[in-house]
């Protein structure tokens, strides 16, 4: 990423396009925004070398609500979408909004592949556990059993998890926030416009109209401390009122102790978000508040590995070392010729 | 090599005859290495001076079951003194390496063509899968034909004995054996083969050897049976002046995409996922990547075609290749391309089908899906490539306009122009046409920039990312003529669509007058587009020699018609469209013109032959 330093200094509202905002009053994606504009600013890109591009949903009017460059495109394809414009265009700074259907379900080729390549793109999945845009269907993060519009009796399909997903296509950035958590989103945001190569951010986001409280457990000011554990790199895990709580390794599974009564912090978990095996990262992924753990929020994962993008373009340099410039004549002229007079 | 070498002096002296062209087919198992022989004695008689045209014709299996009919690989090579257009309809000489290849091609073989068998295939087991009772070579079935039956796996591993080489690499030289004995028949000189040895197997001189000694042991066989007693020449081809190459129809449209990049001063950006035919453009890119090329094998068809689209949103030339199967899912996102208006070249090398059909035939049944095969009101400039040769002008072409008007254009060639070649005349860079591109650097309302106002020819500007002053949002949904914001007003969407309509009818505007072959008017006029070119013109040809009234007209463009054709179609008594499909030019001619046309249509997975397009004019006269 080019960091101009001559810039002026820009505000969110900076950041902000003429358009009407057009989500539900109490959507979650309003904090999304807001963040997003207030981090924007801080990161000294210009405006014009920042680009939004997103899929179909609800997440996706996102661009549309920004002073960048921007494309709403086709259902689940901004990851595509994405890697074609940031192949050929690495100087530009590339975010992708997606949502639990757009990008898991319609798009998941996609998003798998994108990651795999780890181009520096930004992708942010708005998880709802819902399809919001076409009116209340079960997505591929709805719980089980869950009764929606097309699921009378209850979802029957197991859900996917979107961390476990990016973990297991080894994705060098892997972090999760939530909408109304504000300060923790506005950093998470801003240490994955940072990292070089793919960051991908699940963001807990409450459809207020279609699946409203779907994420209380873990918002609600009274539980959250106990259903959510915030990561810290190089810090033991743990989490509760009182931070009377972390996770300890039972062989190859988590469990939940309760710290003194002879257990020490020195026993925990400790967080290393630098690991080059994806396995520790994958198992906090798995964590779920219906198994009885909290869920992370933070950074699960932040590696250096090679980037699609520059790799790309580094073979057009290698190339045209090698071989000179392309040149058309002698293009033309390889293999057998002969003349006619 | 800037000059051809001359051809060998005969050391012999049995009878030369002189021919004005001649057609060989060298067929086999698809192991056998018929793909290469065919390749080598194209280019021997290119460079002999010689027109040709190809035809390779091969199995979608990589490989079928040894000696089976389904395995049975085939390359034919039409050469001549004259100008030509087709591979040939019969062939004067078929070289046949089994039994199941001699069953599947006999039938176009003309009776007294020259039949090379390879006698040592035609033991018992071969015999059985082919299905043959009896041994043809024995049995009297093949007494119309010069038939010589030679034992090239017995001589050919005589000829590579004390090289080391196990019995199976010994076999793989045979084919060389029966380039070898090909080449001394119609004279040809060994020369750019032994030069072609010599850089592919260099590095193994010991394979390098063998294929030699194979080559030279087949042409020795030639000169010294006394069996085979004539030896035939096609002198070479008053072609225009200049300096020729060889050019398959990927080939060329590869070289057409690299020309267009550069004379547009744009990176080439290349979206594309593995099909048949269409895939060697993508190797073939892959192999440039100095000339400013960014190749991107992506997960599937969708993911080709959307980077694609953002490889054109961001500034530079983006193009993605395929075929019908993988153009059906390229659908939406090229919609989004007519949607953003920003232009960007889809290739379709069109194939059998529908669904996977036939993925190494030819045929042209993708004219509908061209025009018509998105969701809405969606309409894109078609184009489409004529010859092998041709594709590298095509290309260029479908570039400038998909910029002029900021559209995507598609561009449809087929598996026969694809993999067929031709000499192709190597234009001097200064006839090369530039393509000019300007992206806005300033607003153009005031302090406002939009996105969508229009120029002349209803054009957007195309302003880049990373332009200071010009963000702005683009996508699927309607856009607000002008202000590109997204827009559900009722009429706002009727005005769009209309504009979009309007735009790519302009294009009419855009491009040559259809030109004809032949006179103004007459009694009948054949209407042929794509591949089908050569075998009609050269039919056409031959009417008119023989004084018939029958003209010709190809169309290059599609989608807008040239504003001519309605005229030209008035001004004949009848109207042929051969095409490989059930009739789709032929249906948008009737509705577009309110005329009567005729069809001759052939759906078999292979070109037409010049004989059945004379066949179906006279019939049509008579009538």
């Amino acid at each position: 990423m080019s960091i101009d330093t001559a810039l002026p200094v820009l505000k969110p509202t900076d950041f902000a396009s003429d358009q009407d905002v057009r989500w539900c009053p109490g959507c979650g994606d309003y904090s999304i925004l807001a963040q997003m504009k207030k981090v924007l600013p801080t990161l000294g890109v210009p405006r014009e070398k920042t680009v939004f591009i997103s899929g179909i949903g609800c997440s996706s009017r996102f661009p549309y609500y920004m002073n960048t460059y921007g494309m709403h495109s086709i259902h689940g394809r901004a990851p595509a979408v994405a890697t074609g414009l940031k192949t050929v265009r690495p100087d530009l700074q590339v975010w992708v909004i997606t949502g639990d259907g757009d990008g898991l379900s319609i798009g998941g080729n996609h998003l798998m592949h994108a990651i795999r390549r780890n181009l520096d793109l930004n992708i942010i999945l708005f998880n709802n556990r819902i399809y919001g845009l076409t009116k209340g269907q079960y997505s591929p993060t709805s719980p089980l059993g869950q009764k929606t519009k097309s699921t009378p009796m209850g979802v029957i399909d197991n859900p996917l998890h979107p961390l476990s997903i990016a973990i297991g296509c080894e994705a060098t950035f892997v972090a999760r926030s939530i909408d109304t958590n504000i300060n923790h989103l506005g950093d998470v945001l801003k240490r994955a416009a940072e990292h070089p190569g793919t960051s991908f951010i699940e963001v807990y986001q409450n459809c207020n109209v279609f699946n409203d409280g779907a994420w209380d457990y873990a918002k609600d000011r009274d539980t959250k401390a106990d259903t959510t554990l915030e990561l810290q790199h190089g810090k033991p895990l743990i989490f509760g009122k009182n931070r009377e709580k972390g996770i300890r390794l039972n062989g190859m599974n988590p469990e939940v102790v309760e710290l003194g009564k002879g257990i020490s912090e020195d026993d925990l978990l400790f967080h290393d978000e630098r690991s080059p095996e994806p396995s520790l990262a994958y198992l906090l992924s798995r964590m779920r508040y219906e198994d009885g753990f909290p869920e992370p929020i933070g950074v699960f994962r932040c590696v250096d590995a090679p980037q699609y993008d520059r790799l790309i373009n580094e073979q057009v340099e290698e190339a045209t070392k090698k071989r000179g410039r392309g040149d058309l004549e002698a293009l033309f002229n390889s293999g057998e010729t002969w003349t006619v007079n | 090599m800037a000059t051809i070498t001359a051809p060998n002096p005969s050391p012999t002296s049995k009878p030369i005859a002189k021919l004005e062209d001649a057609t060989v087919r060298f067929c086999g198992d698809s192991g056998d290495g018929m793909q290469l022989a065919g390749t080598q004695f194209t280019n021997t008689s290119a460079l002999a001076g010689n027109d040709v045209a190809t035809f390779p014709d091969f199995p979608a299996e990589i490989r079928a079951p040894r000696g089976t009919k389904a395995g049975v690989s085939g390359f034919q090579v039409h050469f001549s003194s004259n100008d030509i257009y087709t591979p040939g309809d019969t062939v004067d000489a078929l070289v046949a390496m089994n039994p199941a290849a001699l069953t599947t091609n006999l039938e176009d073989l003309r009776a007294g063509g020259v039949l090379l068998i390879n006698k040592d295939a035609f033991d018992k087991k071969g015999l059985e899968q082919a299905g043959y009772k009896t041994n043809p070579i024995e049995d009297g079935s093949l007494s119309k034909y010069k038939m010589h039956a030679v034992e090239m796996t017995k001589l050919n591993r005589l000829a590579v004995e004390g090289l080391g080489l196990s019995q199976k690499e010994s076999d793989l030289c045979r084919n060389f054996f029966a380039m070898g004995l090909v080449f001394w028949l119609y004279d040809r000189s060994l020369e750019p083969t032994l030069r072609f040895i010599t850089a592919k197997f260099g590095k193994k001189p010991e394979i390098a050897e063998a294929n030699t000694r194979a080559l030279k042991a087949g042409y020795h066989y030639g000169e010294t049976v006394e069996a085979i007693n004539t030896q035939y020449q096609v002198a070479p081809a008053k072609l225009t002046p200049g300096k020729y190459r060889n050019i398959m129809g990927n080939t060329a449209l590869a070289y057409g995409l690299l020309t267009a990049a550069r004379q547009s001063n744009k990176r080439l950006f290349l979206g594309a996922y593995p099909i048949t035919p269409a895939s060697d453009i993508l190797h073939e890119l892959s192999n440039h990547k100095n000339f400013d090329v960014l190749t991107f094998q992506a997960e599937d068809e969708i993911a080709a075609v959307t980077s694609t689209v953002g490889a054109s949103f961001a500034g530079e030339m983006a193009v993605t290749a395929s075929s019908g199967p993988g153009i059906a899912l390229k659908a939406e996102a090229m919609g989004l391309a007519v949607m953003t208006e920003l232009p960007m070249l889809v290739i379709n090398v069109q194939r059998g089908g529908p669904s996977t059909g036939l993925p190494t035939k030819t045929e042209q049944a993708d004219l509908f899906q061209a025009m018509y095969g998105r969701n809405g009101e969606c309409p894109m400039p078609v184009l489409a490539a004529s010859s092998p040769a041709d594709c590298f002008f095509a290309v260029q072409e479908a570039w400038r306009i998909a910029v002029r008007f900021m559209t995507p254009v598609i561009l449809l060639t087929d598996g026969y122009i694809a993999n067929g070649s031709e000499p192709w005349r190597i234009p001097e860079l200064s006839e090369l046409p530039k393509i000019e591109i300007t992206h806005p650097t300033e607003p153009n309302n005031g302090d406002a920039f939009l996105p969508y106002a229009r120029n002349e020819r209803l054009a957007r500007p195309w302003a880049v990312p990373g332009t200071p002053g010009l963000m702005h949002r683009i996508g699927g949904l309607e856009k607000q003529d002008g202000t590109g914001n997204v827009s559900y007003d009722p009429l706002n969407h009727e005005h769009m669509v209309r504009t979009r309509a309007k735009k790519v009818a302009l294009v009419a505007d855009d491009i040559p007058l259809q030109k004809l072959d032949g006179k103004e008017s007459g009694d009948l006029l054949v209407v042929s587009w794509g591949g089908t070119y050569g075998a009609c013109a050269t039919a056409v040809h031959k009417m008119q020699n023989a004084g018939k009234s029958v003209s010709h007209c190809h169309l290059r463009y599609l989608n807008p018609l040239p504003k001519n054709l309605g005229q030209i179609l008035k001004s004949f008594k009848k109207i042929l469209v051969p095409e490989l499909n059930m009739g789709q030019l032929r249906t948008i001619l009737r509705a577009e013109y309110l005329i009567d046309a005729a069809g001759h249509n052939k759906i078999q997975g292979k070109p037409f032959s010049v004989g059945e397009i004379v066949d179906k004019i006279e019939s049509l006269l008579k009538s």
